[in-house]
């Protein structure tokens, strides 16, 4: 059923979305916990900060959007994960929770102690999310999650795969928020933290791969192994590519270049369709349930694809708009001194970017006629 | 019905009321909040109104903080749809999926031009700011209504067939344009614009009582309490359409209401009242006014709960009609406070001197908060035992992971811990605007020397 494929693409396309974008605030998190004391940790974590506080929640609707899409096409599969998963979603959710209050409340509260309390909530809890999530992804890929499962289970995403999976998943987060934050610093003119993130960013590159490579031979002998070496084996290289052209560039100090950005998502997200493509068309692997047969109606899987193609026509532009308006440092106060410094600094770049501000201020200065 | 349920029907209720009960009322301020700030921001800039300016610069600190609580405490509920109620799911995801998704669309929008207009205020030029908070207050509206497509449709579900149990179609948009969405939509959105309006103006009466009657204050008063009072109106109106249409479609939610036992004529209004193993304890009883309130005359005939066998009534039906009569109450309530100040203002242009209004004014932000939950429990309790109306009941779509008193608990523990740092940080903000420093700074991170 060609309506159920394209669902299927569209959820794999919002899942990867929510892993480039929110995967990358949850990585923020990991450095935040990793930056050391008051004084040593003070750049990093207003680098952070500052990168994060006015897209994350944008960028957190991706996952509401997955679940919904979810639900809606293939609710069977749905009803089936949540109840055998229902103990990694429970604390990926407290994690959630923790994180989003942590982070909005630390910047409200003046005081080192009360400071740290949430800003260690925010950070502890930003590991919780990306390992169970990953670990409900080594659930579902490793066939552990039945049709008709009526308890919870602890077994199903508890197997060495699934924690591997888990890890990799928190390795992967702060590798690209470790990319996306030393382009940032390059381009408000900080070479220290575009060094200091650099760095990071190539560790958490190198312990990515090994983690994706240790998954990957975890799964030996399995139908997934076979799909992932045949089928999906383009998706598997191009991630391996993406990976060693990031590092490569970081080494050598492309770190400015939107494309070290653009390359580092583009390998997380060919490991995404490499899972998809590597279970096309089952949805949980073991079962019978596919893509067509997850107890959605035609007509529902058609009202999908017309609602994500409005999304995109609305959301896209609107998307444009935050990244254009935060690339150029407008949504934020800053000193004086430093907002000159960075203006100037993002003056000389990023041309297209400039034109979208462009386009925003004239629509907005018509509508105000 | 108790006796044979399965699963862990009891416990999730509790957790889905929870936090459903807190999340709604950030909504309600996600809702209306956004509007009520650009109302001051207009006012900001074609009046050059310093005072007016800044209170929206003060309100859009708060709403960062409320804004990220209610973003949170939204996916909490997301996971519970299918955590707490997988058998709903199963069965209808794909039905009562399509509004959600909609509502998805507009969380984007309205999180997307939040991240711009929270965080443009130093550096987006006047206009260019104000017209970037426009999307926030449309989508918060359109989401509201996607949202009560959900709620309302699960009053009177509609817009599909099944065959063996399966759904095998659907017209999404006779879900989303439901019978019961006509009225509930605008009641919720009326509701929310009553929270906000009147929390709003709680503030600062409050401020004022305690002698700090400046511009300032009356100027934050009179944002918040003089669109919420000309909303009030409206609202009871809806309300009063709202029950009649109960009364035909819902007729054993509408019996719980108001305490209709037997199908008959001549059926009296229970003013309060406790009704326990068949007596009613207490109230004030009016003879004919119901059937009066339905039909507009004494020998309308009212459906009482004895048309359905014990099973399938609401259960603790004396919560439902004291919620009900609570709800109505503080509608009535509200109207006079409205109504108190249109008095003076026409008089006089100026708000009432007495202190009983503003202590009035005070109290009118939890009033409409206690009106909605009030609402809600009507809505919710009062369709029990079915979570869709007549098709499934809320045993059969209550899961059986085993989990949910573990989740519970944690749940009850967090939420109150998160409420209460919710009010601890509002506090905060306004005791830091009330030295008046930082008075203009838009939230940001950890200050130059404190850092974490
Ligand atoms: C500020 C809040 C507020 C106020 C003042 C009122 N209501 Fe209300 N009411 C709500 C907030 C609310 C609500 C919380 O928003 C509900 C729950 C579900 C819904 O659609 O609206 C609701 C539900 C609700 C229902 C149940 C609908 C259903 O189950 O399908 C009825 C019959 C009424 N209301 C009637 C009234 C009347 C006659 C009022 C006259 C004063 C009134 N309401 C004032
Ligand atoms: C779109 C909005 C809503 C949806 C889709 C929804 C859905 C549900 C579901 C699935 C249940 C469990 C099944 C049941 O008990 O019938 C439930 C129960 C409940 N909900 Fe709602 N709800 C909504 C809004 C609200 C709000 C805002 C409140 C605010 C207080 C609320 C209060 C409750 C209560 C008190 C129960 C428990 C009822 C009982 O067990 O007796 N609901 N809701
Ligand atoms: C079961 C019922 C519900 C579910 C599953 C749900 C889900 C959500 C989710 C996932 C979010 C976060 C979106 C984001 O990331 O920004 C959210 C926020 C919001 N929800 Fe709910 N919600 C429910 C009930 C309601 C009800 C009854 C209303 C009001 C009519 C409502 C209105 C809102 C609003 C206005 C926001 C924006 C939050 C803010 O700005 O404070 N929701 N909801």
């Amino acid at each position: 059923m060609i309506a159920a494929d394209a669902v299927g693409g569209i959820l794999l396309a919002s899942v990867t979305l929510y892993a480039v974008l929110g995967g990358a605030d949850f990585g923020g998190g990991l450095w935040d916990l990793l930056a050391g004391g008051a004084q040593r940790g003070r750049a990093p974590r207003r680098l952070i900060d500052d990168t994060i506080t006015p897209v994350w929640e944008a960028n957190h609707v991706w996952l509401v959007f997955d679940l919904v899409i979810f639900w809606t096409a293939f609710p069977h599969a749905f009803a089936a994960v949540m109840t055998t998963l229902a103990l990694p979603l429970w604390l990926a959710l407290l994690g959630i929770v923790l994180r989003g209050v942590g982070f909005a409340f630390r910047k409200e509260v003046h005081g080192l102690s009360a400071q740290r309390l949430f800003g260690a909530l925010f950070a502890f809890s930003s590991l919780l999310v990306p390992f169970f999530m990953g670990t409900v992804v080594g659930a579902i890929a490793t066939g552990r999650v039945p049709v008709q499962g009526a308890t919870a289970s602890m077994a199903a995403w508890t197997s060495g795969t699934c924690v591997l999976t888990g890890l990799l998943f928190t390795g992967a987060c702060g590798y690209l928020a470790a990319v996306y934050l030393a382009g940032e610093a390059t381009r408000i003119g900080d070479e220290r933290m575009a060094a200091y993130f650099s760095g990071r960013a190539v560790a958490a590159g190198i312990g990515s791969g090994g983690l994706s490579l240790a998954a990957l031979v975890s799964l030996h002998g399995s139908l997934l192994y076979s799909r992932l070496t045949g089928r999906a084996l383009p998706l598997v290289i191009v991630a391996g590519l993406c990976g060693v052209a990031v590092l490569v560039l970081l080494l050598t100090g492309y770190r400015r270049a939107l494309w070290t950005r653009a390359i580092a998502a583009l390998g997380v997200a060919a490991v995404v369709w490499g899972w998809g493509v590597a279970q096309y068309p089952v949805l949980l692997p073991g079962t019978g349930v596919t893509l067509s047969n997850a107890g959605a109606p035609g007509q529902t899987l058609v009202a999908i694809v017309w609602l994500f193609v409005v999304v995109l026509v609305l959301i896209g532009p609107a998307f444009a708009l935050l990244f254009a308006l935060q690339g150029r440092r407008l949504l934020q106060a800053e000193e004086p001194a430093k907002t000159a410094a960075a203006a100037a600094a993002s003056q000389a770049s990023g041309p297209g970017r400039f034109a979208y501000l462009v386009v925003a201020v004239a629509v907005l200065r018509r509508l105000r006629r | 019905m108790t006796a044979h349920v399965t699963g862990e029907v009891v416990p999730a209720r509790a957790q889905m009321a929870t936090t459903l009960g807190f999340h709604i009322i950030l909504a309600c301020l996600g809702i209306a909040l956004p509007s009520i700030v650009l109302l001051a921001e207009f006012i900001g800039l074609r009046r050059k109104d310093e005072v007016a300016m800044l209170l929206a610069r003060r309100w859009s600190q708060a709403m960062g903080v409320l804004v990220a609580v209610g973003a949170v405490t939204g996916t909490v509920l997301s996971f519970e749809m299918g955590l707490l109620w997988p058998g709903l799911m199963r069965q209808y995801g794909a039905v009562l999926g399509l509004p959600f998704g909609i509502e998805g669309l507009f969380f984007f929008l309205e999180a997307i031009f939040t991240g711009i207009y929270l965080y443009g205020w130093r550096r987006l030029p006047g206009w260019a700011h104000f017209w970037s908070g426009m999307p926030i207050a449309l989508s918060g509206i359109l989401g509201a209504m996607s949202v009560m497509a959900v709620n309302s449709w699960m009053n009177q579900p509609g817009g599909f067939t099944t065959k063996n149990g399966q759904v095998t179609s659907v017209d999404p948009w006779q879900v989303v344009f439901n019978h019961a969405a006509i009225y509930e939509m605008p009641h919720m959105i009326l509701a929310a614009y009553m929270v906000s309006g009147f929390c709003v103006a709680a503030v600062y009466a409050w401020g004022i009582l305690k002698n700090r009657n400046d511009r300032y204050h009356r100027t934050g008063f009179a944002l918040g309490f003089v669109p919420a009072a000309v909303l009030t109106p409206a609202q009871i109106f809806v309300g009063d359409t709202a029950a009649r249409a109960v009364a035909q479609d819902q007729p054993v939610k509408f019996a719980a209401m108001e305490y209709v036992t037997r199908t008959s004529t001549n059926v009296p209004e229970w003013l309060g009242g406790v009704y326990l193993n068949g007596r009613i304890y207490g109230g004030l009883r009016i003879p004919d006014m119901d059937s009066l309130l339905v039909g507009f005359s004494p020998s309308t005939k009212v459906i009482g709960w004895d048309t359905v066998p014990g099973s399938q009534r609401p259960p603790v039906v004396w919560l439902i009609h004291l919620c009900f009569d609570a709800m109505v109450g503080l509608g009535f309530l509200l109207l006079l406070a409205g109504a108190w100040a249109l008095w003076t203002w026409w008089r006089g242009r100026r708000f009432p001197k007495a202190k009983l209004f503003w202590l009035l004014g005070a109290v009118s932000g939890v009033a409409a908060i206690v009106a909605m939950e009030c609402g809600w429990v009507v809505t919710e309790v009062g369709r029990q035992p079915w979570v869709v109306y007549k098709l499934m009941t809320t045993a059969q779509a209550a899961t059986t992971n085993g989990a949910v008193i573990a989740s519970l608990s944690v749940v009850i523990v967090l939420y109150a811990v998160l409420g209460a740092a919710t009010i601890a940080i509002l506090r905060l903000l306004a005791r830091r605007w009330r030295r008046g420093d930082n008075a203009d700074a838009v939230p940001y991170g950890p200050e130059p020397g404190t850092g974490p």
